[in-house]
């Protein structure tokens, strides 16, 4: 259900209709950014948006995003050490 | 591809591996007892056998395919209607891909194309606003269909339509909503489930907050997740994290998309384009109260089934027609049998010939196991 | 092959039923279009051929035959012409066929424009002349408006295999090594841009190309080569299976080494398609036994087809299903053969 992919709005294309234009890796089609507009709509050039059956539907935040990753990092970091701790016992065994 | 391969990043994915193992473990889950996670969405259906992402989770988890893809839980008899709507010599009939190898009593979209209907599939609701303005003559019925995140295009592109005066363009709604049939199923004696990954992009449009009850009446966890396979492999260690520590909670895992509150813009569009319908009929579950819309008569203007007078809303009455003959489809699609346990499975129905819709889509459950073998398709096979 | 333009004799801007009326519209649509450039050896109805090559003792004759159709005509990196000549070459190459001739055939639309029709004409011409093969006989048609989609081409082409060359899909044993010489979907994506309907832009251009060059070029290195196949309709998926089932053997392919554009990912993304999937029209996977892998890999790169060439996975003992992609996650998934036509999808 619902295909979405993240595109960066690369220019205004139609002020009446809210229109502009998202690159999605050099691929690149005319969005509605009616559901994202809140203020000027020059200011959705540059943003990064969730694209949606040609909607721009949420604007990425890009500090959650950060918080997100942040956390995968630490899961890892964590197993790190867990792993660590494991081979850790294991020497000690094989000191015994 | 931004805010896509770091969420795809293989090294990351197997300590979040390791770390569901290991709080599966600390709960006891195991193959034989295996905790049971209803990912709500088609879209993580295909994720996850797309990865290969249910042969590498702890032998204790047990993924259930939800009611998530909007084609799947589409009645023939809606399939019927879209038919008959294409047919009409004025129409040029526009909708999703998707919805194409559907089958319906007699036949698909596609083939009601190979016989002559004006069928054309587009990307967006905005092309069908276009194939509008550029055919004056004739009248360009979209259709559709979807969940809470589609639902906003087509009202936009109502609201578009009126404010351009436009008088050959309509919708045939077959919107429908997530809430409602989560609540059919955890309501239903038989169901087993001990949690769910929630559709992240739905609640891009709702928010979080319209899952409450699940959490607070049913006592579930349910986290709302991205598409990406780390998105669903963090969202499924949440879910179990919860599980483990006796919680129920409403969590978002995908806030980098996904606002508590949902999109204003588009709810608001939502509300006024469309109401809920008394009852819908969903494919394999039946009757659900309010769990699809229709156009408000302000826009019916632009409803294809007051224009046509085909639909739900027809003076014909309903047609009730029934599933395919010993297919399983309303067991698989509430999670009670797996696709493999269907007596038509690769065999009767195939992603060529399919009997079921749940064949058809490729984030159907059935087409799923059958075209990317999901861990549980095989061993079913040995 | 002569490429100055003639003097033209034909006045009208657009192809008429009377251009395939058997009379004199006819036969100056023909000299003036076609022949003029082609010039074929002779002007009877038979092209009249020799070829040194076949008379060699145990060379074998190969002969293939392919109708294109293409919405649209021209399209980013090339136009029904060149593929038309491309696809036929190619389906002799992958073979181990050294092509030699052409025959083309129109079907052309009542409307279609004379000018587009030089285009593609031309642009065979210029195909053929860098793969090395002639067009040596033809044939068109006209049809009413709505017969047809612009034109339709079918090109015919006879090649030569050298004495002990025996490729086929039967050899490819658990071991050998599989290859592509390029990124995958680049036609697909480039024409479903192409047409519009579904509004998205890109600087994809179709990889249609001749591999005439690129397989002498594996075949010198790897003289062991088992099998070659051109990688078109149905994408790589498909071009697997077809070998896998031929060979009785699982192929295991891995998803990290796939070669894929940015670009074409993006096009997948945004409507839910499979690039394994996605037509190419000068790509083709071949599988050598392991240990002329590398030596392949390198002739195979200092081709002009095959700069981006690279080993995508093996064969091994057959399995359950005939072809298993090994995931970067470490899971792995079966990569069936398409059903129908990959449509978008917005789900």
């Amino acid at each position: 259900m619902c295909l979405g992919i993240p595109g960066q709005i690369i220019e205004i294309t139609d002020t009446d209709r809210y229109m502009g234009l998202a690159d999605v890796s050099g691929v690149r089609r005319e969005v509605s950014l009616l559901p994202v507009t809140e203020g000027p709509l020059d200011d959705m050039v540059g943003k990064w948006v969730l694209i949606h059956v040609g909607f721009a539907m949420a604007v990425i935040d890009e500090d959650e995003a950060q918080k997100t990753l942040e956390a995968l990092r630490g899961l890892g970091e964590a197993q790190e050490t867990l792993e660590q701790m494991a081979e850790g016992d294991k020497a000690l065994e094989e000191v015994r | 591809m931004r805010y896509v391969e770091e969420f795809r990043d293989p090294k990351a994915a197997k300590s979040v591996l390791a770390a569901i193992a290991q709080v599966a473990d600390e709960i006891g889950a195991t193959r034989d007892k295996p905790v049971h996670i209803m990912e709500i969405c088609g879209g993580h259906t295909h994720a996850i056998f797309r990865y290969g992402l249910d042969k590498l989770v702890h032998d204790g988890i047990e993924f259930i395919h939800g009611p998530g893809c909007p084609v799947c839980v589409l009645p023939r008899s809606r399939v019927d209607e879209c038919i008959e709507l294409a047919e009409l010599p004025e129409v040029i009939f526009t909708t999703f891909g998707d919805a194409m190898r559907v089958p319906g009593t007699k036949k698909s979209l596609m083939q009601a194309k190979a016989d002559g209907a004006d069928i054309r599939m587009v990307y967006s609701p905005l092309d069908a606003l276009e194939l509008a303005r550029r055919n004056p003559d004739r009248e360009v019925v979209f259709f559709g269909l979807g969940f809470e995140t589609t639902t906003p295009s087509t009202a936009f592109s109502i609201q578009q339509a009126a404010r351009e005066g436009l008088t050959n363009f309509s919708v045939f709604c077959n919107h429908i909503t997530v809430p409602p049939p989560i609540k059919a199923l955890l309501d239903d004696p038989h169901m087993v489930l001990d949690g769910f990954v929630g559709p992240g992009h739905v609640s891009m449009v709702i928010g979080v907050h319209p899952y409450d009850f699940i959490a607070q009446d049913y006592g579930k966890p349910l986290v709302v997740s991205g598409f990406e396979p780390l998105d669903l492999l963090q969202s499924v260690l949440m879910v179990l994290e919860q599980i483990r520590d006796g919680r129920a909670e409403i969590e978002n895992q995908y806030a980098r998309v996904v606002p508590e509150h949902g999109n204003p813009a588009s709810l608001a569009a939502i509300s006024e384009v469309y109401e809920p319908r008394p009852t819908f009929e969903w494919r394999g579950l039946g009757e659900i109260d309010e769990s699809g819309l229709r156009i408000r008569d302000a826009y019916a203007a632009f409803d294809a089934e007051a224009k046509f007078g085909i639909g739900y809303g027809a003076a014909k009455g309903r047609a009730v027609v029934e599933e395919p003959e010993g297919a399983a489809c309303g067991l698989v699609m509430t999670g009670r049998c797996k696709p493999t346990d269907c007596p038509k499975f690769g065999t009767g129905c195939t992603p060529e010939m399919p009997l079921g819709a749940l064949m058809v889509s490729s984030e159907g459950a059935c087409a799923a196991y059958y075209q990317y073998g999901g861990a549980r398709a095989t061993e079913a096979a040995e | 092959m002569n490429m100055t333009t003639p003097v033209s004799r034909l006045r009208e801007t657009r192809v008429t039923l009377a251009h395939g009326g058997g009379g004199k519209a006819m036969r100056d649509l023909i000299e003036d279009v076609f022949t003029a450039v082609f010039q074929p050896p002779g002007m009877e109805d038979q092209a009249r051929l020799m070829s040194a090559a076949l008379q060699e003792p145990g060379a074998r004759l190969a002969f293939t035959t392919d109708s294109f159709v293409v919405t649209p005509l021209e399209f980013p990196g090339g136009d029904i012409g060149k593929i038309a000549v491309c696809g036929t070459v190619n389906d002799l190459a992958v073979g181990g066929a050294k092509p030699l001739w052409l025959a083309a055939s129109f079907i052309i639309e009542e409307g279609m424009e004379i000018a587009t029709l030089r285009r593609i004409v031309a642009s065979m011409a210029r195909e053929a002349d860098a793969a090395g093969v002639r067009i040596v006989t033809g044939d068109t048609k006209v049809v009413g408006r709505g017969s047809a989609d612009g034109v339709f081409v079918t090109t015919s082409g006879i090649g030569v295999i050298p004495p002990d060359r025996d490729l086929k899909a039967e050899a490819i044993r658990p071991g050998d090594v599989a290859i592509v010489n390029g990124v995958l979907g680049d036609h697909g994506a480039a024409i479903l841009a192409a047409r519009g309907d579904l509004a998205l832009s890109t600087d994809i251009e179709s990889d249609c190309q001749s591999l005439s060059e690129l397989m002498e070029a594996a075949l010198a290195a790897a003289p062991g080569l088992r099998a070659a196949r051109d990688a078109t309709r149905g994408g790589l998926a498909s071009a697997l299976n077809e070998m896998a089932e031929a060979a009785g053997v699982t192929i295991e392919i891995d998803e990290d080494q796939l070669p894929l554009r940015a670009e074409v990912m993006g096009m997948c993304e945004i409507l839910g398609l499979d690039p394994l999937y996605l037509a190419n029209e000068g790509t083709l996977v071949l599988f050598v036994p392991e240990d002329q892998a590398e030596a392949a890999i390198d002739a195979m790169r200092n081709t002009g087809a095959g700069r981006d060439t690279v080993a995508i996975g093996h064969a091994v003992s057959r399995e359950a299903t005939p072809v298993v992609m090994k995931t970067r996650f470490g899971g792995s998934r079966i990569v069936d053969m398409l059903v129908g036509e990959q449509l978008p999808r917005i789900c």
